[in-house]
C-alpha cells in the first residue's frame, strides 16, 4: 500500500483480518481522524458496532487543526473523552495588528458557569489519540468499536440496501460490506472520488504559508493577527498562535501567483519567520521548523451529504478557509449530529428517512459556516479598489472608534449552528430567550454539583419551575429531568415562570412549552426521530 | 424610511465644508476619506433598512448595474 502521507506516530497499527467470509457491518467509517473516531467512539457507547477503516496505522504528521472550540470539548465530554481541555493551551485574548500598530484585541470569555473554555490549541494528532484512548477503555467496556490500520478503501459498490468495498491491506485485499458508509476521509475523500462526486462553492486564489516553529519565546498566550504586516516578505497578513509543547503556529499569506517549491525551502522560511520574530523580539531567537506546509483553500460544500446509504461528514463533505476554526470543529460536529441517528436507523428503531435530518442539518451547518469563512476571506483579501479601501478604512477607524470594531474580520470563530426550519425540529411554545429555541444547542450553566450538559444524557425532558414525567413514545423513553429555575432562568426562561424542553442525545433542544403536555412531548418525540 | 426631501440646514454651507474635508488630498486620500465617512454615517444611522434603501438610491444612474 501506498502512503498518501506521512504519520505522526502509529496510533492503530495494522493487525491481520481473518477473511474467510465476506462480513456485513451496520455501520463503516472511512477514515480514523477526528471526525470518523469522535462517530466510532458515539456508535459504540451506543451499542451499534462501528468499523473504522484507515489506509495509514496514524494521524498524519504536522500539526493541521490547532483550534478547538468549546462546543468540541462538549461533545468530547459528552463522550466520556474528559481532560482534552488540559492537555491544550488555553487562550481567549486576540490581538489584531495594522501594519505596526495595534488596533483592537478581543477577549473570548465563555459564558459564565461553562466548564470549558471558549478555545484551546492543540495539535491535531494529540486531539486524535485522546480520542483513540477513550475508544480503547470503551473497548475494554465491552463497546463494539473497532479501528482498523493499514486498511484501505480501493473499491466501493452501491448494492440497494448496502455498500460493497474492497479492501487493501500488507497481507492483500479482502471484502466486506457495509449497511451505511460514513466518509470521513478528508478533504481529498477517496471515497468522494471514487463516486465521482463534486464540490459547489468557491475557490478563493491565495497561498498560504504555514510554519510551525519549536521556541522559548516571551509571547502570551494569544493569537495576533497583522493585517499588511510590517516585517518583510511576510505577504498581506500574518498569524502567530501558540500551541503546547513550545511550539507556535505561524502563518503566512502569499498571494496566489508563487513558486511553491521555492516558498518552501528551509532558508525561504527561515527568512520570513526571522523578520517576523526578530520584529516583535527585536532579536531574533533560537527556533527549530517542526512543520511547514503551503495550502490553498475553498469555500464549498458537495451539494448533499447523503448519497442513499453513503454518508459524507466532515471535510470530506465541506471545506472552508482556516480561518474562524470551522473545519476539525464543524466535523466533530456532523459526527454528533450524525451518532444518534446512525444508531436509531441501523437498530431499526427509526426510519432512514431521520438520515435525512442529519444531511439537512449539517448542510444548514456547512452554510453558515461558508458564509462566514467567505466574510473572513473577503476583508482579509480585498477584491477590488472599493473593498480595499473600506477595509483599510475600517482598520483605520477602529483604533479611536468602537463601532468600526466589529467589522474587522480576522476570522468568525466557530460556534455551533443552532439549526433552524430543519426537519425534525418541534414546536417553540414558550416565550423564552432565542438562544434555546428549538434547533438551539444548549447552553452550558454551572449548577451545584457538576455542569447542566452532564445531566443532559440520552434523550431529556428538562422541567424548569414545574413538574414532567417521562415519556416514552415511537421506543424512545425521555427521561424527566426536574430542576429549580435558578441559575437557569437567563438561558433557559427569560420572562417566563416555568418551562419544559424536550432535548437530544446531542444536546440540541428539539422543543419547548410552558408546561408539561405529555402528548405534545411525545408528538415531538416522533418527528424528531422521523417517524412523522 | 430613507429621508429624500431636503433635510440639510444651509445646503451650501454643508457641501462647502464637505468639498473643504477633501482640500489638499490626493484622489486616493480622498477616496479613503469617503470610505471612512461612509462607515461613520452608516453607524451613526444604525438602521439596516435605511442604509439599504441609501444604498439602492446611490446605484441608481452610478453606471454599471448588476441587476
Amino acid at each position: 500500500m501506498k502512503a498518501r502521507y506521512a504519520t505522526e506516530f502509529t496510533l492503530y497499527p495494522y493487525a491481520a483480518v481473518e477473511r474467510r467470509e465476506v462480513v456485513r457491518h451496520p455501520v463503516v467509517i472511512v477514515g480514523a481522524g477526528p471526525v470518523g473516531l469522535t462517530l466510532a467512539l458515539d456508535l459504540g457507547l451506543r451499542g451499534t458496532p462501528a468499523l473504522v477503516l484507515d489506509d495509514h496505522e496514524g494521524p498524519g504528521s504536522g500539526s493541521k487543526a490547532i483550534c478547538f472550540a468549546q462546543r468540541t470539548l462538549d461533545i468530547c465530554d459528552r463522550l466520556g473523552a474528559r481532560g482534552i481541555a488540559d492537555m491544550g493551551v488555553t487562550w481567549k485574548v486576540g490581538r489584531v495588528f495594522h501594519r505596526d500598530d495595534e488596533v483592537f484585541a478581543f477577549d473570548l470569555q465563555p459564558q459564565p458557569g461553562a466548564r470549558n473554555p471558549a478555545f484551546v490549541n492543540l495539535q491535531q494528532p494529540k486531539f486524535e489519540k485522546a480520542l483513540m484512548d477513550r475508544i480503547r477503555a470503551a473497548q475494554a467496556e465491552g463497546a463494539p468499536i473497532e479501528v482498523r490500520g493499514a486498511n484501505g478503501v480501493v473499491a466501493q459498490e452501491a448494492r440497494g440496501d448496502h455498500v460493497r468495498l474492497t479492501v487493501d491491506t500488507p497481507d492483500g485485499p479482502y471484502d466486506l460490506e457495509a449497511d451505511w458508509l460514513v466518509a470521513c476521509d478528508g478533504a481529498r475523500s477517496p471515497t468522494r472520488e471514487r463516486m465521482g462526486l463534486d464540490f459547489e462553492g468557491r475557490v478563493f486564489e491565495d497561498n498560504f504559508l504555514i510554519a510551525d516553529v519549536r521556541m522559548t519565546a516571551d509571547f502570551p498566550s494569544e493569537r495576533w493577527f497583522w493585517f499588511e504586516p510590517p516585517f518583510e516578505g511576510s505577504g498581506a497578513s500574518a498569524l502567530l498562535h501558540k500551541q503546547p509543547d513550545d511550539v507556535w503556529r505561524i502563518d503566512f499569506q502569499l498571494g496566489w501567483d508563487i513558486d511553491r517549491a521555492a516558498e518552501l525551502r528551509e532558508d525561504r522560511v527561515r527568512a520570513r519567520v526571522d523578520e517576523m520574530l526578530g520584529h516583535r523580539l527585536g532579536a531574533v531567537p533560537d527556533y527549530d521548523l517542526v512543520w511547514t506546509s503551503i495550502y490553498t483553500f475553498q469555500c464549498r460544500r458537495m451539494r448533499t451529504f447523503r448519497h442513499r446509504r453513503v454518508l459524507f461528514a466532515g471535510d470530506s463533505a465541506h471545506q472552508v478557509s482556516p480561518f474562524g476554526a470551522r473545519g476539525a470543529n464543524s466535523g466533530v460536529q456532523d459526527a454528533d449530529a450524525l451518532g444518534w441517528r446512525l444508531d436509531l436507523v441501523a437498530r431499526g428503531a427509526a426510519p432512514e428517512a431521520l438520515i435525512d435530518h442529519y444531511a439537512a442539518e449539517r448542510e444548514q451547518a456547512a452554510d453558515e459556516n461558508i458564509l462566514n469563512s467567505s466574510r473572513a476571506t473577503d476583508f482579509m483579501t480585498p477584491k477590488s479598489g472599493a473593498a480595499r479601501r473600506y477595509r483599510d478604512a475600517v482598520l483605520h477607524l477602529a483604533r479611536d472608534h468602537a463601532f468600526a470594531r466589529p467589522l474587522i474580520n480576522s476570522g468568525r470563530l466557530s460556534v455551533p449552528c443552532r439549526y433552524a426550519g430543519t426537519p425534525g425540529l418541534g414546536p417553540d411554545a414558550l416565550d423564552g430567550p432565542p438562544g434555546t429555541a428549538p434547533g438551539a444547542p444548549c447552553p452550558d450553566v454551572a449548577l451545584e454539583g457538576g455542569s447542566l450538559l452532564d445531566r443532559l444524557d440520552g434523550w431529556v425532558l428538562l422541567a424548569l419551575g414545574t413538574a414532567a414525567e417521562d415519556v416514552v413514545s415511537a421506543g424512545v423513553a425521555a427521561r424527566a429531568v426536574p430542576l429549580p429555575a435558578g441559575a437557569l432562568r437567563d438561558h433557559y426562561l427569560g420572562g417566563a415562570p416555568c418551562a419544559v424542553y424536550l432535548i437530544r442525545p446531542d444536546q440540541h433542544v428539539v422543543a419547548r412549552w410552558p408546561g408539561f403536555d405529555p402528548e405534545a412531548v411525545a408528538r415531538a418525540i416522533a418527528g424528531a426521530i422521523g417517524r412523522c | 424610511m430613507l429621508i429624500t426631501a431636503p433635510n440639510i440646514p444651509d445646503p451650501d454651507g454643508f457641501y462647502d465644508e464637505l468639498l473643504r474635508a477633501h482640500a489638499g488630498l490626493s484622489d486616493a486620500e480622498s477616496a479613503a476619506l469617503d470610505a471612512r465617512l461612509v462607515l461613520i454615517l452608516a453607524n451613526h444611522v444604525g438602521d439596516r433598512d435605511v442604509v439599504r434603501q441609501a444604498l439602492a438610491a446611490s446605484r441608481v444612474g452610478g453606471g454599471r448595474t448588476t441587476g
